[in-house]
């Protein structure tokens, strides 16, 4: 499969950002920057539909020279674990732009849908990334304009916000580049050329002191954006301070870089540490898990409570990568897509009661299931779909994360499950107190309902939450051939940690299962 | 013995000095222009100046490709001289763009600015062609006085004469250090030929003299880099100087010293490398870590950049710490992005200024997103590129410059270059902050009446994102420049900065 797809998904919105600035008023600014998004939408569709399902190479690959004397290429492709991140970030971009031309960016909007636009090319550009250089340069890229997005249309101590978050990820992103050229340099030694091709670099032997600290520079990079706890004190306040569109992107694709990272170039470059790390990885994400769900029960401010829920759903994202079998690895990929579309939804959800009432504290809500119906309905799945209701789509990735960790430490799985119960606790806890009851407000009464524009943003991403729930084997489908190949990178390392190998067998049931409910 | 040196014998050849005669003939010929138009038409100066510019940046292409030792080995004439003659007259011609109305504007006399512009410039290109160590020093007088005078030229500014003064002493005092230092190197070597030097000292004669004159050589170069221990006057002089003249000093003064520095040191003395790596890796340490930490506190923004530039020279001083050619030629990579980077940024300062209002606090800076977006742009661009974002300039400077350091064993400098990179984002983000976020401070002058500081902004960003994404010719050019000032070879193949 040839063609220039990739190219044309990852710069179509580059393109866009020019376009948009030359936009005279602010209406056709963001009637543009949406058209513009609708093409990389469209392209990801296509490339979803091409996508051969059996194979676990890169697809749609497109491979030139670009800095020739450094062994730095212009190689890009997409896999099964890369092709629903992207699908994700077309259409999350796309509702964001729809979603924030209804109000909720008020100024300024020619330079928001060009800051939009641009981050989009570094996310995509980032997940099909081959080369590491060329990773590592979009990996950077989209860290500015997430930083005027928080900086500006931010609330509160936005700047700190934007200033935080760009000084933990740059400090992460810059170890990183270190262990990169350790490792490239060092595999110029065995290759006899220099090269920052990814596949090319998986034959570097390294002693186990290297590769403990290579592994490091990357684990650090890929724990802060993920985030893990306990480098995770960014996220409350990027996330709270952020514009909703911000909060979306952020949550919905830049946090899952970080688990993009581990599984693309972590794990595979160094399957052995990452064998021998995996019981801390697990017990760090099972800390944070607890610890996610523990702060978000207490939280006064519904944006932040969905912030510290990400801490923890995301936890779950690493307790699956780190288990190493099948159940584990896809069940990750899977609540990756999850935690996307339904922690995007419930920001926007709580950016639309933002834009009414200019408060998120919970204590100024009650009773809002008189007032606002199709937003307590919507809410309501949305969260159910959050807390991991069989049936949507937030359980199949839980369930298939639980069985891989139990396969590979019962005791962690355990630990996780408490996760589970909380993240119900917290979500109904909160939803009790934002819908149901009296209503204790006045201007409560006459909150008006979701406007058709919000309909029609949410929509879309219900009916993923039911389709994903409903139909994983599509998806699962294509996810597993790479996954599968991950794992045979580290296959040695499983089979001497994990006495029952994963079997399909399993994966099958898990599925069935999940269908079933 | 006296060897009664025949005039005869001596090799005359000019084409490695054609360009710099060109610019010291233009510099005379504006003198003396000067005189008979007064300060009215300073700006027909400025065009005279940049059409001399012009002709010599042409001629320089003319030495592409030789290598010449002319002069009986005072001069070198090889693929480095031309890249540092091409880039040093570069950087001159922006910086003559950007003082078109600068100049006028702020009532500097105008022929007296221009000559000792072309006289500095011209002085540089001659440490740059630099073949025996007198030259050196010669070059770097005659850089140097020309900028002690510009350093002074708003004479009714208390600031700009006391910069003029803090400049003249520190300098004139470290130009005693190199003087020395090279008094000693004679003493020990018998020669100041830096190719007999290297010959000689590679049969192994690092006598305790030699090392002492090292020493001096070392801590005169380190002023003219603004390297830490060596850099008191740098953000005083940098902050009081026009801010054209600042511009001047921050690319044009570092690019000639380094090309002086990097031809002693890293081809020259590699005999006794063992010897002052050491001290350059203090040195590296040291520089990085107090220009960024200082440069955090700042509110004004010359003064910032005064102190940026002492982080960036530390940051080379990493490459220069590891000391093989793809560390020089990576430098010289890293020199091409400082350079077009910091013109911009001093360039788009003066597009602040009006007269009497410098505005140069990054508090001035406020709200300039929305009343003037795309210098507001282009200051952006060129702070990512000072921090080393990708993909600008200054990231593939900073990328090539630490695969070097990293590829000659030194991990943990390194490491401390990164650290100190992150640090430099928090003041690099503050002026951001003030144009993006924040509503308010001083009105500039409308941009569009300004054709020649346009230009000049223009060619910065232009250069700065070209050399970032299309960096191969770039790459190519330091490669093969600094090959072959190393391989003492007209065209070379051997070396590269690939690590």
């Amino acid at each position: 499969m040839g063609g220039y797809w990739l190219t044309a998904l990852v710069f179509m919105p580059l393109l866009g950002a020019a376009f948009v600035t030359l936009q005279s008023d602010e209406r056709a600014a963001w009637r543009s920057a949406f058209i513009f998004s609708l093409i990389p939408l469209a392209i990801s569709f296509y490339i979803f539909a091409a996508f051969d399902a059996q194979s676990a190479a890169y697809q749609f690959v497109e491979h030139y020279d670009w800095i020739p004397q450094f062994g730095i290429s212009y190689h890009i492709g997409v896999d099964g674990i890369s092709l629903f991140l992207l699908l994700l970030t077309t259409i999350l971009v796309s509702l964001s732009l729809l979603y924030s031309a209804g109000g909720d960016i008020e100024f300024r909007a020619r330079e928001f849908c060009f800051f939009l636009l641009v981050l989009e090319t570094g996310l995509l550009g980032a997940l099909v990334s081959v080369d590491l250089f060329l990773f590592y340069v979009f990996w950077e890229l989209m860290l500015i304009p997430m930083y005027f997005l928080i900086g500006i249309w931010g609330h509160g101590r936005k700047i700190y916000a934007a200033f935080k978050f760009v000084l933990y990820t740059m400090l992460g992103s810059l170890l990183m580049l270190i262990a990169i050229l350790y490792l490239v340099l060092k595999a110029r030694g065995v290759l006899g050329h220099i090269t920052f091709d990814l596949p090319d670099l998986f034959a570097v032997p390294l002693t186990t002191s290297e590769a403990r600290w290579l592994f490091a520079g990357f684990a650090l990079a890929f724990a802060i954006k993920v985030p893990m706890w306990p480098v995770h004190t960014w996220l409350p306040d990027a996330h709270t301070e952020a514009p909703t569109a911000g909060s979306v992107i952020l949550a919905g694709v830049m946090l899952k870089m970080g688990t993009y990272g581990f599984l693309r170039f972590a794990i595979p470059l160094f399957p052995d540490v990452a064998a021998d790390a995996a019981p801390i990885f697990m017990a760090l994400a099972v800390i944070g898990i607890v610890f996610g769900a523990l702060v978000a029960l207490v939280q006064p401010d519904l944006k932040r409570l969905v912030a510290y829920s990400s801490v923890s759903h995301l936890g779950f994202v690493v307790l699956g990568m780190f288990a190493l079998n099948t159940q584990g690895l896809e069940g990750a990929v899977y609540q990756m897509l999850n935690h996307g579309v339904s922690t995007g939804g419930l920001f926007l959800l709580v950016g639309m009661m933002y834009l009414r009432r200019h408060t998120r504290e919970i204590a100024e809500f009650g009773g809002l299931w008189h007032s606002v119906p199709v937003y307590a309905a919507i809410f309501m799945v949305v969260m159910l779909s959050s807390a991991g209701l069989p049936g949507l789509n937030g359980f199949v990735g839980e369930f298939l994360i639980l069985l891989g960790a139990y396969l590979h430490t019962w005791q962690a799985a355990v630990v996780a499950v408490s996760g589970l119960i909380l993240g119900a606790l917290y979500l109904f806890y909160a939803y009790e107190r934002v819908m149901f009851g009296p209503i204790t407000q006045d201007v409560n009464k006459t909150l008006p309902d979701l406007s058709g524009r919000e309909i029609a943003v949410m929509a879309p991403l219900l009916a993923l939450m039911f389709l994903m729930g409903f139909f994983p084997k599509p998806l699962l489908n294509r996810i597993e051939p790479s996954v599968n190949a991950l794992l045979q990178r580290t296959h040695t390392h499983v089979a001497r940690i994990d006495s029952r190998p994963a079997t399909p067998a399993i994966v099958a049931a898990a599925t069935k299962a999940a269908n079933l409910r | 013995m006296t060897s009664a040196v025949s005039l005869a014998a001596i090799n005359f050849n000019w084409l490695p000095i054609l360009p710099l005669l060109i610019v010291t003939a233009g510099a005379l010929v504006v003198l003396l222009a000067g005189v008979r138009v007064g300060d009215r038409d300073s700006e027909g100066l400025g065009w005279l100046s940049l059409m001399t510019i012009a002709i010599a940046f042409a001629s320089s292409f003319m030495m592409l490709n030789t290598r010449q030792v002319t002069f009986s080995g005072a001069l070198i004439a090889d693929n480095y001289t031309a890249f540092f003659y091409v880039v040093i007259l570069l950087a001159a011609a922006v910086i003559v763009l950007m003082s078109l109305d600068y100049v006028a504007e702020e009532g500097l006399p105008g022929a007296e600015y221009y000559s000792l512009v072309l006289f500095g410039t011209a002085g540089m290109m001659l440490m740059a062609a630099a073949g025996d160590l007198i030259i050196v020093f010669l070059g770097l007088e005659t850089m140097s006085i020309s900028v002690y005078i510009l350093a002074g030229l708003a004479r009714t500014d208390a600031r700009s004469n006391e910069a003029s003064m803090k400049y003249f002493l520190l300098g004139a005092f470290s130009t005693g250090f190199l003087l020395y230092g090279i008094a000693l190197i004679y003493g020990a070597t018998g020669t100041i030929k830096l190719e007999a030097m290297t010959t000689l000292i590679a049969g192994g004669s690092s006598s305790p003299m030699l090392l002492l004159g090292v020493g001096l050589l070392l801590i005169g170069f380190g002023f003219k880099v603004a390297a830490v221990p060596f850099h008191m006057w740098t953000p005083d002089v940098y902050e009081g100087a026009p801010t054209s003249v600042t511009a001047f000093m921050a690319v044009g003064v570092k690019l000639a010293a380094f090309a002086a520095f990097l031809r002693v040191f890293l081809v020259h003395l590699l005999g006794v490398q063992t010897d002052w790596s050491i001290v350059l890796w203090v040195l590296a340490v040291l520089t990085m870590t107090t220009g960024n930490i200082v440069a955090l506190m700042q509110t004004n923004l010359k003064r910032m950049l005064a102190y940026s530039a002492i982080a960036h020279a530390g940051y080379i001083l990493v490459a220069m710490t590891a000391g093989n050619s793809a560390a020089g030629a990576a430098i010289l990579y890293y020199l091409l992005g400082y350079a077009f980077t910091n013109l911009g940024a001093f360039a788009i300062i003066i597009a602040l200024a009006r007269r009497g209002h410098p505005h140069e606090l990054i508090a001035d800076l406020r709200g300039l997103a929305t009343r003037e977006p795309a210098l507001a742009g282009a200051m952006a661009i060129m702070l990512f590129s000072l921090t080393g974002v990708p993909p600008l300039a200054g990231f593939l400077g900073k990328f090539f410059v630490f695969s070097a350091a990293l590829n000659a064993g030194y991990v943990w400098l390194v490491v401390i270059a990164v650290v100190n990179s992150v640090t430099s984002v928090y003041y690099y983000l503050r002026p951001i902050v003030a144009m993006y976020a924040d509503t308010g401070g001083a009105e500039v002058v409308r941009m569009r009446s300004r054709p020649a500081l346009i230009a000049a902004i223009a060619i910065a960003v232009i250069g700065t994102i070209l050399i970032g994404i299309y960096p191969q010719p770039y790459i190519a050019a330091s490669t093969s420049a600094f090959a072959s000032a190393f391989n003492k070879t007209p065209l070379a193949t051997t070396a590269s900065l690939r690590p």
